[in-house]
This record gives structure tokens, C-alpha cells and sequence, in this order.
């Protein structure tokens, strides 16, 4: 089990600031796009890409690599911006988020980009991707995990359900699946769209062991991932309270930038925010 | 160009907007037709529901909900749900409007839909929200090109593309009264307003918007009004008169129009913003190999997926602007001619 040092845990949380401007920067460039999700899941792909997964930017069809799945595509900006700022691709190649020719698409492509392991945008697909491959590391006697990232709105579907279902079934605890629960979708909250709580509850019926964490917290996401890993027997779950739009104070906890990018003035105040939490880490202990 | 002279009969009879002024020309997405008339059916029949999954400002079901919030269910992101409980809820005599992403529904459903909405005949409407290309930066996972393909097989099936938001109103008020399982398909973007109130509509009835006997173009959708600016631009640039048929239902489709078109012209373009395989074309295609065989040519998406774009730069980038309808007019011409 690997520890976080109060150092590294430092560094993650100023790359994590990092991943927030370049999505702020990438949603302004394309003008269009998922802000919310996007900024509420920084720490978490911060946290895997620089701590928890085993992966190799120059190596991205590297076998032994544990596998991220994000099956919310539609925060792909958050997906793309931790893969530039983790060295998969220029930093500036972000500014061609949704353009036409881009290999950032509007929703991840595997074939346009190397390093994305599935092509989604259609939600609740992801986690039963993440168990066949799960499933297919088993067979194989392979090491390596399978991460699935989903978020709470998709939870309405079906199939997602099904993988629940499944992954207990044949015990992949090589299986977790991160669930932003931001309490929002696009029509407001889930709770009103479609009632999810009791929540976690639901994960335990099927089998599964479940974890909760403020999902914006890196030092305890990390502490419950390493628990999770250690697990035996059964696929995990991580419920990641986040707040929507985190990090830019008038996008917090506002479900109409579910679907929305900032404009010019918007990202501007964005980014002066995003300097000044940059300021405040460097300053903390 | 503004136009010196006055529509030819074909377009007065239907009423049109001179199409040739761009200035006159008012643009609105074909979805916020679909939205107004879901609120006026919603009047006239307290029966008729919509039922939303998460997209009621995308899908314009939106005013709908205000409008009639008794008549309004939100069900969340499960698109199979959708389709099977507007059967159930047909089956006990509601008239259920239900809308997602052409993509999603009838795209994720269609088993459902093909089960229950039709095998078992309930009387379910379905809206195909952001259908086509233009659909733009959310890229392919979002773009449905196959739909008209996937819902024109389906035996019972009425399949409905309106060309523009006036239009689509009167799509949306005409297929809430006919009785059975129903796919309109609208589109994301804005597009020009062709068609005033005055302009009839018909299920299953074509109508010829532009007359004209050295080949026909036959169009649906957004893409009808490219088909009438290449039909414009090839009078007076090879002297070609092409007539622009309006196909909007492509099932029941209005075979005796087709073949009446194709046998005057000789030659056929059909136009859609779709897969070339399975679609409008296709049931042209289908139509005129049985009953009056000339050239066809094909214009949608060459057997290829989307991608992100701008709306008009992925139009034009999959073959389906002017010019690209213009050769294609002017290849079914030469065709024709030997
Ligand atoms: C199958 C499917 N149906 C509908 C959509 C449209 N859609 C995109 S995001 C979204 C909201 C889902 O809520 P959540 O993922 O929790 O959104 P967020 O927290 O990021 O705002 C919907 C309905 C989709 N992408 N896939
Ligand atoms: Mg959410």
C-alpha cells in the first residue's frame, strides 16, 4: 500500500488546479460543452492518474496498464485535461476540444485517441465494459485493475445495473467503479429527477463493498481507494460526494451548468479564482 | 440574391417563403416546432402526455411541462423505460409523446420499440431529438444517421421528417391524431423556415415544392431547402429544371408521387441527412427498382460515422451541401441521357 506524504499530496492538489484551468480553457475554446462534472471530478482523475493507477503516458496500449474507463463521456474535458497535464498529449492541444479534425472529441473516441480505453457519451455503458474486461484479467491471471468512473445520473439506466449485477456474480474485486455524486443531472436534481438515495444502499443489496468519500478531497480519495484494492472477493464501490462546478465558486452547486461552457468574462473570473486557490495551496503547509 | 421573379406554381401553390431571399428568410431549429405543437395537442387532448428522459430543454418538451404539468412525467436517463412504459400507459388509453436523442431513442430502445410499439400496436409517439451531422461538437456518439433506416423497417411503423419548424408543428399536431406507434425526427440546429400555415400537410402525402422535368430531387429534412438553392443554382447555371419533392413521410411513403416524379424527370437525387444505406433513399430506391427503374443518385453520409464540427462544415465535409447536390443532379442528368 502505497502512503501520500503531506509533499505529494501537495503536488497533486496544485496538478489537480491545473487540470481545472485547462478544462476551463478548453470548454471557452470549443463553446460548447460539460462544465459541472468536468470541474467536479479534477481531484479524482488527478488522484488516478497521478498516484493510483499503474500507467505509462509513452506507452499507452502498454498491457499490464490498469484500465480507466469513463463512462459519463459527456465530462470528457476533465478526462482530456488530466491526460495532457499527466503527459499523454501538449497541453495545448485541449484548445481543439470539439473541433472539427480534433482527436478531442465532444465524446471520448478510442480510435482518435491513444490512452482512452472505450469510445462513450451514451451513459450506463461503462461499467459493463469495465466487467468484461474485469472479468477478462481473471481469466488471464493478469494484475492489472479496471476503473470505471461513472456518474450519478446514470445511474437510471438499466444496463448499468445489469453490470452490477454481473460483477458480483464472478467476484471482480479487480473492479471499482467511482461514482460522481454530484446530485445533479441535466433536467436538476437527481433526487427529483428520479430518487437514487438511499444510495449506497443499493451497491450493498447487490454484493458489492462500498466506500464513501468526499470526492474533492484528494488525501481521503486516495486513503479509500488503497482500502478498496485490498478487498477480496467482490467488486467495490466508491461514492464520491463531489460539488457540481468545483473550484469556480458561481458554477457550485448549479445543475444548469450541467451542459454549459463558460464564455469569455465567465472563464476569465474562472481562471483569476483558479490562480488564487493555486496561491493558497503553495502557501499552505 | 433577391429575387426579380416570383415563385414558380409548384411553391405559390404550397404557399412557400421565397427561399431564394435570403433576407426574407427567418431560421429555427425544427425541434421548437415540435415543442409548439406538443403544447397545443397538449390542449386540445388532456390525454396526450410527454413523457421526458432528462432532456426536456434539448427535446423542447420543456414549455410542455409548463404548460401542462399534470400531463408531464420525467422518468430520468432510461430510454428502454420510456418506450415501455408509454406502451403501458397507451394501452390504458393515454397518448404518449416521448422524447430523448434520436441516438438514444429509438436508437438504445429499438427492440422495445419494435415489441411494443408496434408487434403489439400501441398508440406511442416517439420524438427523435438532434438527429443528423448537424447535430455538431458533441460528435459521433450523439449523431443518429441510422434511425430513419432502423424505424422504416419495422412493419406498422409511421416514419415522419418534417423540413422545418413550421412544418414540424403541424407534423407533431397531425401524428398525435393518427392513430399508432409513430418516429418523428427533427434536428438540433437552426435551419430556414420554408413553409408558412398556409403550406398544407398531409401524412404520407409528398409534395412538390419546386417544378421541373430534367430530374427530380427528392428531400427530407433540413436538407430540403439545400435541395431547392441547388435546384435554383442549376436552372441558371446549366439550364437543368430540376423538381424538388418534399418526401417528409417515409412511411407510409407517397410511392405514386415518387414514380410520378421519376417518370417525368427520368432521373432521380434523393437527399437526406442520413446513412446513403437504409434510409429516404433507399425507399426511393426500393420504390422506382419495382415500378419506374431511372438513375438514382444518393445523397447523406457515405457509409462513414460523425464526428465533432460545426453544424454547416460537417454538412458540406459528408457530401450534403449545395454543390454536392448540384453534382449529383448533374450525374443523374448525364445518366439519363446516356
Ligand atoms: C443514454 C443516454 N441518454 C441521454 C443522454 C443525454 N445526457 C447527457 S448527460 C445527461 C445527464 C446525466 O446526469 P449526470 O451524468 O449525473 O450529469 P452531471 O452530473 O455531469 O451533470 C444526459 C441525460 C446520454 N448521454 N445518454
Ligand atoms: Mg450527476
Amino acid at each position: 500500500m502505497q502512503t501520500l506524504t503531506p509533499e505529494r499530496r501537495k503536488e497533486l492538489e496544485l496538478k489537480a488546479n491545473d487540470v481545472r484551468e485547462g478544462i476551463i480553457r478548453s470548454l471557452l475554446a470549443a463553446c460548447s460543452g460539460h462544465s459541472a462534472g468536468s470541474l467536479d471530478m479534477a481531484d479524482i482523475f488527478t488522484a488516478l492518474y497521478g498516484f493510483i493507477m499503474r500507467h505509462d503516458p509513452q506507452q499507452p496500449d502498454w498491457p499490464e496498464r490498469d484500465r480507466l474507463l469513463l463512462s459519463c463521456g459527456h465530462i470528457a474535458p476533465v478526462r482530456y485535461s488530466a491526460m495532457a497535464n499527466f503527459g499523454y498529449f501538449p497541453v495545448e492541444e485541449l484548445l481543439t476540444l470539439r473541433k472539427f479534425g480534433s482527436r478531442l472529441q465532444g465524446h471520448p473516441e478510442r480510435l482518435k485517441l491513444p490512452g482512452l480505453e472505450t469510445t462513450s457519451g451514451p451513459l450506463g455503458e461503462g461499467l459493463a465494459q469495465g466487467t468484461g474486461m474485469a472479468l477478462g484479467a481473471k481469466l488471464d491471471h493478469d494484475d492489472w485493475r479496471v476503473y470505471v468512473v461513472t456518474s450519478d445520473g446514470e445511474h437510471e439506466c438499466g444496463l448499468h445495473w445489469e453490470a452490477v449485477m454481473t460483477a458480483a456474480k464472478f467476484k471482480l474485486d479487480n473492479l471499482t467503479c467511482i461514482v460522481d455524486r454530484n446530485f445533479i443531472q441535466i433536467d436538476g436534481s437527481t433526487e427529483d429527477v428520479m430518487p437514487l438515495e438511499p444510495f449506497a444502499d443499493k451497491y450493498r443489496a447487490f454484493n458489492w463493498e462500498v466506500f464513501e468519500c468526499d470526492g474533492n478531497d484528494i488525501g481521503q480519495f486516495i486513503e479509500v481507494m488503497e482500502r478498496a484494492k485490498a478487498v477480496k472477493g467482490k467488486p467495490q464501490v466508491i461514492v464520491a460526494n463531489t460539488v457540481p462546478g468545483k473550484g469556480v465558486s458561481f458554477m457550485e452547486g448549479d445543475y444548469t451548468w450541467h451542459g454549459k461552457p463558460p464564455n469569455k468574462e465567465q472563464a476569465d473570473v474562472a481562471l483569476r479564482e483558479l490562480e488564487a486557490t493555486r496561491e493558497r495551496i503553495l502557501a499552505s503547509v | 440574391m433577391s429575387s426579380t421573379e416570383t415563385l414558380d406554381h409548384a411553391a405559390r401553390s404550397m404557399a412557400l417563403v421565397d427561399y431564394r431571399d435570403a433576407g426574407a428568410l427567418k431560421s429555427l431549429p425544427t425541434r421548437n416546432g415540435f415543442g409548439e405543437g406538443l403544447i397545443e395537442a397538449g390542449t386540445l387532448n388532456k390525454d396526450v402526455l410527454a413523457i421526458c428522459a432528462d432532456l426536456a430543454e434539448s427535446t423542447r418538451m420543456d414549455g410542455f411541462k409548463k404548460a401542462h404539468p399534470a400531463q408531464y412525467i420525467e422518468i430520468g436517463v432510461a430510454e428502454q423505460m420510456l418506450v415501455a412504459m408509454a406502451g403501458g400507459l397507451a394501452a390504458v388509453g393515454k397518448i404518449p409523446w416521448i422524447a430523448s436523442y434520436a441516438m438514444f431513442n429509438p436508437g438504445r430502445s429499438w427492440e422495445q420499440v419494435r415489441t411494443i410499439m408496434a408487434l403489439n400496436e400501441t398508440n406511442v409517439k416517439i420524438a427523435g431529438a438532434h438527429a443528423g451531422v448537424s447535430v455538431g461538437p458533441d460528435g459521433a456518439t450523439h449523431q443518429a444517421i441510422e434511425d430513419i433506416a432502423i424505424m422504416r423497417v419495422i412493419p406498422h411503423m409511421t416514419v415522419v421528417v418534417p423540413c422545418d419548424s413550421v412544418q414540424t408543428k403541424k407534423a407533431t399536431l397531425a401524428l398525435t391524431e393518427r392513430f399508432g406507434p409513430v418516429y418523428l425526427r427533427f434536428a438540433r440546429d437552426k435551419s430556414p423556415i420554408v413553409t408558412t400555415d398556409a403550406t398544407p400537410f398531409e401524412v404520407g402525402k409528398a409534395q412538390t415544392f419546386r417544378a421541373g422535368n430534367d430530374v427530380a430531387i427528392v428531400a427530407c429534412g433540413i436538407l430540403v431547402y439545400y435541395a431547392l438553392i441547388a435546384a435554383d443554382e442549376l436552372a441558371r447555371e446549366d439550364g437543368i429544371d430540376a423538381r424538388v419533392v418534399n418526401n417528409h413521410t417515409i412511411k407510409p411513403m407517397d410511392e405514386a408521387s415518387i414514380v410520378d416524379a421519376a417518370r417525368a424527370c427520368g432521373a432521380v437525387v434523393t437527399v437526406e441527412e442520413h446513412q446513403v444505406h437504409g434510409g429516404m433513399g433507399s425507399a426511393v430506391a426500393e420504390a422506382l427498382a419495382a415500378k419506374a427503374p431511372v438513375p438514382v443518385e444518393f445523397i447523406g453520409v457515405q457509409d462513414l460515422f460523425g464526428q465533432s464540427g460545426d453544424p454547416i462544415e460537417l454538412i458540406e465535409y459528408y457530401g450534403m451541401g449545395t454543390a454536392a447536390i448540384k453534382d449529383a443532379a448533374r450525374r443523374a442528368y448525364a445518366r439519363k441521357r446516356g
